[in-house]
């Protein structure tokens, strides 16, 4: 593999040639993946594992972690790519006398090499009572060494398949089938709780109980993962595993096609975003210095030099606020985007006074009331059920919704507005009205369009992205959390 | 420059700590130890109240350093962070002068000198003979000209002042900078420090924190006040209780004379842990499912 920006040379005269080796490799996986590693930092990364060593993997993780990383967002992909090039050797080679001792005495290691799922009932009833009583006792070490049994159990691995392991995971933990042991633990706890005060455990013992118990239930599960990624790199090496589990940053998942755990990841970074904005603007509002000259304070300012204007002090402009129309396609074609599009209009209203939404498909209504509320499925469910946004059909009409939203709404447009449409701009062949798109747009002070499509589907088939956007002061692609990013940074030079 | 190290090894960093009330993770102790030894400076990020400010006094009570914060806000100049003319003084000794005859050479080198310089954090932590730890707290609300002139002391450990010379540290400061996030640091500024990511603690650490900050708290009520505060912080809310919320409970609790916490007195006393109406509603009633 070319290492273009490093020299391997230069680094083995402080470490050892392999393990620099490693973290080249290493680096250069994160570069991959889309985590900006600069030459200074990965030279950094070599000192500091010189300094720190090997010995203990945490601290040589938390080591890596602050020399190449620097954006908490790209840390799932570092523990990654960490735990595949930097694996603990596989378990037949760990399991020497000492970790043995870790077992129950009528669980034997399995001799290496011992096919899969071979063992017999009782041996299986073994492993799930050891790993109940491992549960129930939080007992780290045992817990590890079960995963290792388990793995060989159940998981079925095939040597040489080129997979990530989810498969193998799922397949370990439903044989253990972990779900019954925890209400078995659940159910002995209540017994416990019972015998000790006489009376059944309150509903809030009973949610403390649970998630102590799922909180090492999911310690078992990292185990059981970081066991089936050690044997996969043993099988496979870790340059071809990293490959398979290369995942977009977060920042870079396409909203239209987002799982549903890359959504709600999604979810949680946009009001993050929506704060950041507010205090972007608000620090140009309050910073800008373009008023006219102060008088007053000027001369009260002078007195401290003795009469000698020294510091001349302005008046500060009344401030412009922020005036934000929104006007949201949410269609069937872009639904994925218009969900994630009013979880950010929801965060942009609580930091935003004046914040005004509006959903589209065929007809347009204002759902700014909607918005009014702490619980954003209590907004979304509204505006799905109360909002009129379907005139004939309930397909796309970006041209009667704008002819509807200047009817109704187009008083309200002023100087101040900015207003940002978002939707694919396909109009099912309606007319456009980008007249109408027009004039809102000669009142208002930026009309922007944010279009969730690649650039390069625009103004194909029944897309009429070019008509609109021929009047409006920006149209940008919006896809993914960065881009969005970006239109926010253009907005706030803008205003 | 002198440079002293700190620390002995990871352990010793723990060990330190632990003994100023601060409960590290390993991971903290880590980078803490290798800021030490490769002399960068730390930038902590993380939600409110996790201790990111907290981790700088430790040091410095630990090391036995003397602590100097530059609280960043909006508008922090060089005049505040750096250091200044104190031209009020200046014109005084100007008339004084005026009396007497004196030539401008004499009076230009007698006005810009030491007697007549205002230091502010990032020069004395410069100038300082003995070595500080320099807390930058809040450096993302700081504007990206001044950010340049953090870098600039942040990486030569020195400062260009016209009048006098450059003036070089006499020690090498533990640097440490947070930030709350409001905007996208630079890259030059990341690049010349390690990055450490403070999360709200785990069980264990968040116990032990409880335990060392509430010395009278039992054992009992420790477990059980962090226990609920991650049940709490797994609901989805407004503000999820920081550590310092969590340690407030626990004294709040101890003081009210609560030995086993339960659904009624928990609800009583969310107020401590949460400062939201809404978000308070809303983990009294998850509080009272089985989840």
């Amino acid at each position: 593999m070319p290492l273009p920006d490093l020299d391997p040379r230069a680094a083995s005269e402080t470490l050892a040639a392999g393990l620099s080796r490693t973290l080249l490799l290493f680096v250069d996986e994160l570069r991959t993946v889309g985590v900006p590693v600069s030459v200074a930092e990965a030279l950094d990364a070599l000192r500091a594992v010189d300094m720190i060593g090997i010995d203990d993997r945490d601290t040589f993780k938390a080591a890596l972690g602050a020399t190449l990383v620097k954006n908490v967002g790209h840390w799932a992909a570092f523990e990654t790519a960490f735990d595949v090039y930097f694996s603990l050797a596989p378990a037949e080679s760990v399991a020497g006398p000492d970790t043995d001792s870790d077992l129950p005495p009528e669980l034997a290691v399995p001799p290496p090499g011992r096919g899969t799922g071979a063992g017999g009932t009782g041996e299986i009833d073994d492993l799930v009572e050891a790993l109940f009583r491992a549960l129930q006792d939080a007992d780290d070490p045992r817990l590890r060494a079960l995963a290792r049994l388990a793995v060989s159990e159940f998981a079925g691995m095939e040597p040489g398949r080129p997979v990530g392991g989810t498969y193998y995971l799922y397949r370990t933990l439903r044989g253990v089938e972990l779900e019954k042991i925890l209400e078995r633990i659940l159910a002995r706890a209540r017994e416990e709780v019972e015998a000790r005060t006489g009376a059944a455990p309150t509903p809030l013992e009973e949610r403390l109980m649970r998630e102590e118990i799922e909180a090492r239930m999911a310690r078992f599960k990292d185990e059981v993962k970081a066991e089936i990624r050690r044997r996969l790199v043993d099988d496979r090496g870790a340059e071809a595993l990293a490959k398979t589990l290369r995942k977009p940053l977060l920042e870079e998942v396409d909203f239209m096609h987002a799982t549903s755990t890359e959504m709600r990841d999604l979810r949680r970074a946009v009001a993050p975003l929506a704060r950041r904005l507010a205090a972007r603007l608000a620090r140009r509002r309050r910073h800008r210095r373009r008023g006219r000259l102060d008088i007053r304070k000027t001369m009260r300012e002078s007195l401290s030099s003795g009469g000698v204007p020294l510091d001349p002090r302005f008046k500060h402009p009344n401030p412009h606020k922020p005036e934000i129309m929104l006007l949201c396609d949410i269609s069937g074609s872009v639904a994925s985007f218009a969900r994630f599009t009013l979880q950010f209009v929801y965060a942009m209203s609580m930091q935003f006074s004046k914040v005004r939404a509006f959903v589209f498909i065929d007809d347009i209504d204002e759902v700014t009331e909607y918005f009014d509320t702490d619980d954003l499925g209590k907004a979304l469910a509204d505006i799905n059920q109360k909002a009129k946004v379907v005139w004939i059909d309930g397909h796309s009409d970006y041209g009667h919704a704008f002819v509807r939203f200047e009817e109704e709404w187009g008083r309200d447009v002023s100087a101040k507005t900015s207003i940002i449409v978002t939707g694919d701009a396909r109009n099912n062949y309606h007319a456009s009205e980008a007249q109408v798109l027009a004039e809102l747009g000669h009142t208002a002070r930026h009309v922007y369009w944010l279009n969730p499509e690649p650039m390069s589907y625009w103004d194909t088939g029944d897309s009429v992205m070019s008509e609109y956007g021929s009047h409006c002061d920006g149209v940008h692609e919006v896809r993914n959390l960065r881009q969005l990013e970006d239109f926010i940074e253009t907005l706030v030079e803008s205003h | 420059m002198e440079i002293d190290l700190v620390w002995a090894d990871v352990a010793d960093v723990s060990a330190r700590l632990r003994e100023t009330g601060y409960v590290p993770s390993d991971h903290i102790a880590g980078v803490a130890y290798l800021a030490d030894r490769l002399g960068k400076p730390v930038l902590c990020e993380g939600p409110a109240g996790v201790g990111k400010t907290e981790l700088a006094k430790a040091i410095s009570v630990a090391s036995g350093r003397r602590l100097i914060r530059l609280q960043c806000y909006e508008g922090l100049d060089e005049a505040k962070a750096l250091y200044e003319w104190n031209y009020k003084k200046q014109l005084l000794r100007i008339q004084a002068d005026q009396a007497e005859a004196h030539n401008w050479d004499e009076i230009e080198d007698s006005i810009f000198s030491e007697p007549f310089l205002l230091t502010r954090p990032l020069l004395e932590a410069i100038r300082s003979p003995e070595p500080v730890v320099l807390l930058i707290d809040e450096v993302d609300r700081v504007e990206i000209e001044t950010e340049a002139l953090l870098l600039e002391v942040l990486s030569e450990f020195q400062v260009s002042i016209p009048e006098l010379g450059t003036v070089q540290a006499k020690s090498r400061p533990t640097v440490l900078l947070t930030s709350n996030n409001t905007r996208e640091l630079s890259e030059a500024l990341k690049r010349r420090c390690l990055y450490l990511f403070i999360d709200y603690p785990d069980i264990e650490r968040e116990q032990a924190i409880i335990r060392s900050r509430v010395p009278e708290v039992t054992e009992h009520l420790a477990e059980q006040v962090s226990r609920i505060v991650r049940s709490v912080r797994s609901i989805d809310l407004k503000k999820p209780p920081s550590i310092s919320e969590a340690i407030d409970w626990a004294r709040t609790l101890m003081l009210l004379g609560v030995r086993d916490v339960d659904a009624e007195t928990a609800k009583a006393t969310l107020n401590v842990l949460l400062k939201y109406q809404s978000d308070i509603e809303k983990a009294g009633k998850e509080l009272d499912t089985p989840g």
